[in-house]
């Protein structure tokens, strides 16, 4: 029977099938971090149960860390003391730990790809909703809650109902400075929020198959602000190209035992996809969010869509999300002066989109009336930025390069915006409060965010781009 | 997980609708890094004023009521996906919540958590806040296996709707883990094929 590539990877890790029970799932990889794992450490101690596979699970310090000067003690307690944590829990239940100091040591879903962590086929969790990134290598990654995170420790099987499968493509070339960020805002905004909700989606088509392993994650990454389960990709040369030689990749006869697998692993030419959306590249802008949810997306060059055009029951909320943000009905954000941008997060913090927000500021200086951040995904990327000189460009345009962690992303750190300024972010969310009380994001692309920068204003990138 | 078969216990009422996680329990107590503790904080801003003191009109703070029984209006748990809601519900000594509707989430974190959430139609749970209104101390039979909640007093009974496996988790005090440590050999199995 023609599979899915999903149903391929699902059937592959079954355990168990009941009828009137849930499957139990076996999970090859659990990452964790200090503010979801606490509890479910607690729990195996009450129960007396060790890790049952500690060499399949990786830790790392990234949700609460400090992004400068990490070496030093962390000034909040809280945060230091569910650090110290970790670390503690870590060491007694053996598993490793990428924490603060490490070279490894980065967002969890950053250091996992990087690493040859992930790996096509897998089946992955972890206590955080953009676990779904780790689908751009072709495995199966979901976020799971705290009793869940207890589950994997004592099990490595966790009791799950098949999801249901759901396909996008994308088909056509991107236009000039549009990128896997806008492919990804472009699709939420035209699905809405809450569109995926109950499926795992597969992206696919020409579009999708040219992107890079990076951009690819940004696209899986966001799979979670439609409400899906989670998202991937089929694993292709540019795959596999990506793992090879990486820390923790197969070698030798392993590697050609794993590629043989991996190259099994696409959707059947007649496989049943429960629901199917096709895009058009060529329809596809640099993108700008608007409101409070990820949904709130158009076109940089579009006006705010009126209050009046909304459903009836949603104008109440609607409204809400604008006056939070300041705007008016029909606007254009062009022009718009902004005092932040954040450069960051597990959406858009790895070396290709320190490299693109280089090359263009190269020769070119921030607005005086911004504050730019770029906080690097993982000490990794922050190396690999510093051995091509984007450290020394990024010292000349005014934009502070900082060190690895979530930050700004979700503010749980000192990283927050103020209260009432606008922020031009390359993370995921613009929930109110999310990147501070009160602040107001605008979710972009890092090209969007480095144009933003230079200005000081909502700008169309392209103005600045010739055609190739 | 704590089993759960059978309970006879007078219920603490709280007649209010549309109760949010944020109030069960405010997001500035989720940086601890342990279970327990949080029914301290459980209705933390209804529970006491800005100055730490108790609010006097607020039903945990009267004596007159007591039990491990909560009683809600409808939505109970609605908002914030917080595990810590449950754990504090828990831990301020209620094993059973009873509502008209339950949200999707809490309640099953609540079930991982092996508290029961029970939930009952509109017009029964109105002859419960009825049955405590007339005397405080009015008791409510809960049996899990009959799936039945009977009002002691007046001999009402109303019979409830669980999933049969998360029924037999509770009953047997197994909780997810417990079932797929029972398949610990199966998992093994599975390691070694691959």
């Amino acid at each position: 029977m023609p599979k899915t590539l999903v149903e391929k990877i699902w059937d592959a890790h079954v355990v168990k099938s009941e009828e009137g029970f849930p499957d139990i799932l076996y999970i090859d990889t659990h990452l964790i971090h200090e503010v979801t794992s606490p509890q479910a450490f607690d729990g195996l101690r009450k129960r007396g149960l060790p890790v049952l596979r500690p060499k399949q699970t990786v830790a790392t310090a990234d949700h609460n860390v400090p992004t400068l000067n990490q070496l030093l003690p962390i000034k909040e307690e809280l945060s230091r003391y569910q650090v110290d944590m970790l670390t503690k829990n870590c060491a007694e239940f053996g598993i490793e730990l990428y924490g603060l100091g490490h070279p490894f040591q980065g967002i969890v879903h950053v250091i996992g790809p990087e690493l040859g962590i992930t790996l096509p086929g897998k089946t992955m969790v972890c206590g955080d909703s953009h676990t779904s990134t780790h689908g751009a290598f072709g495995a199966i990654a979901f976020g799971i809650g705290t009793s869940q995170v207890e589950q994997v420790f004592a099990t490595q099987c966790l009791l799950q109902s098949k999801p249901k499968t759901m396909k996008i493509e994308v088909n056509g070339k991107l236009g000039k400075g549009v990128g896997a960020k806008d492919i990804i805002l472009y699709i939420i905004s035209q699905i809405s929020a809450a569109g995926g909700t109950g499926y795992f989606i597969e992206y696919a088509g020409t579009a999708i198959e040219a992107l890079s392993m990076e951009a690819r994650m940004t696209i899986c990454n966001m799979s979670i602000e439609m409400g899906a389960r989670g998202g991937l990709i089929a694993p292709d040369q540019t795959t596999f190209d990506y793992i090879k030689g990486r820390e923790f990749a197969p070698t030798g006869e392993a590697w050609d035992k794993a590629l043989a697998y991996w190259q099994t692993l696409y959707s059947d030419l007649d496989a049943k996809f429960d629901s199917v959306l096709t895009f058009d590249a060529a329809d596809i802008a640099p993108m700008i969010t608007y409101g409070t949810n990820p949904g709130m997306g158009m076109g940089i060059q579009e006006h705010i869509p009126s209050t009046q055009a909304q459903p009836e029951k949603e104008k109440l909320s609607y409204q809400k999300a604008l006056d939070y943000m300041g705007f008016d009905d029909d606007a254009s954000l062009i022009g718009k002066t902004v005092d932040y941008v954040f450069i960051g997060s597990c959406t858009n913090s790895r070396i290709e989109d320190l490299r693109e927000v280089a090359e263009f500021v190269k020769d070119k200086r921030k607005a005086d009336n911004v504050t730019v951040w770029i906080v690097p995904g993982s000490k990794q990327v922050e190396q690999q930025a510093k051995n091509e000189g984007l450290d020394k460009i990024f010292e000349a345009a005014g934009f502070q390069l900082r060190e690895p962690g979530c930050s700004a992303c979700l503010g749980m750190n000192e990283d927050k915006i103020p209260a009432g300024k606008y922020c031009v972010s390359t993370s995921n969310r613009n929930f109110e409060g999310r990147q501070g009380q009160n602040a107001r994001t605008l979710l972009a692309s890092p090209l969007t965010a480095a144009a933003a920068a230079v200005t000081g204003k909502i700008t169309d990138v392209r103005e600045f781009l010739v055609e190739n | 997980m704590k089993k759960f078969t059978k309970l006879t216990s007078a219920v603490v009422p709280l007649n209010i609708e549309n109760i949010d996680t944020d109030q069960i329990i405010p997001a500035r107590f989720l940086k601890a890094t342990t279970r327990e503790g949080f029914g301290e904080n459980l209705f933390r801003d209804w529970r006491y004023e800005n100055d730490q003191q108790p609010k006097a009109d607020f039903v945990l703070n009267d004596p007159t009521y007591s039990g491990q029984i909560l009683v809600a209006g409808k939505n109970f748990g609605c908002g914030s996906s917080r595990e810590h809601a449950a754990w504090a519900i828990q831990d301020a000594g209620f094993d059973v919540v009873i509502s008209s509707f339950f949200a999707d989430i809490f309640k099953g974190n609540a079930l991982n958590n092996g508290l029961l959430p029970i939930q009952v139609s509109e017009e029964f749970l109105a002859q419960i806040f009825k049955a405590v209104e007339n005397n405080p101390k009015a008791t409510l039979e809960v049996d899990l296996e009959n799936q039945a909640v009977t009002i002691s007093e007046t001999a009402t009974k109303e019979t409830f709707e669980i999933n049969p496996y998360k029924k037999s988790c509770l009953i047997n005090g197994y909780d997810d883990i417990d079932f797929i440590l029972a398949q610990k050999e199966l998992i093994e199995e599975f390691e070694q094929s691959k």
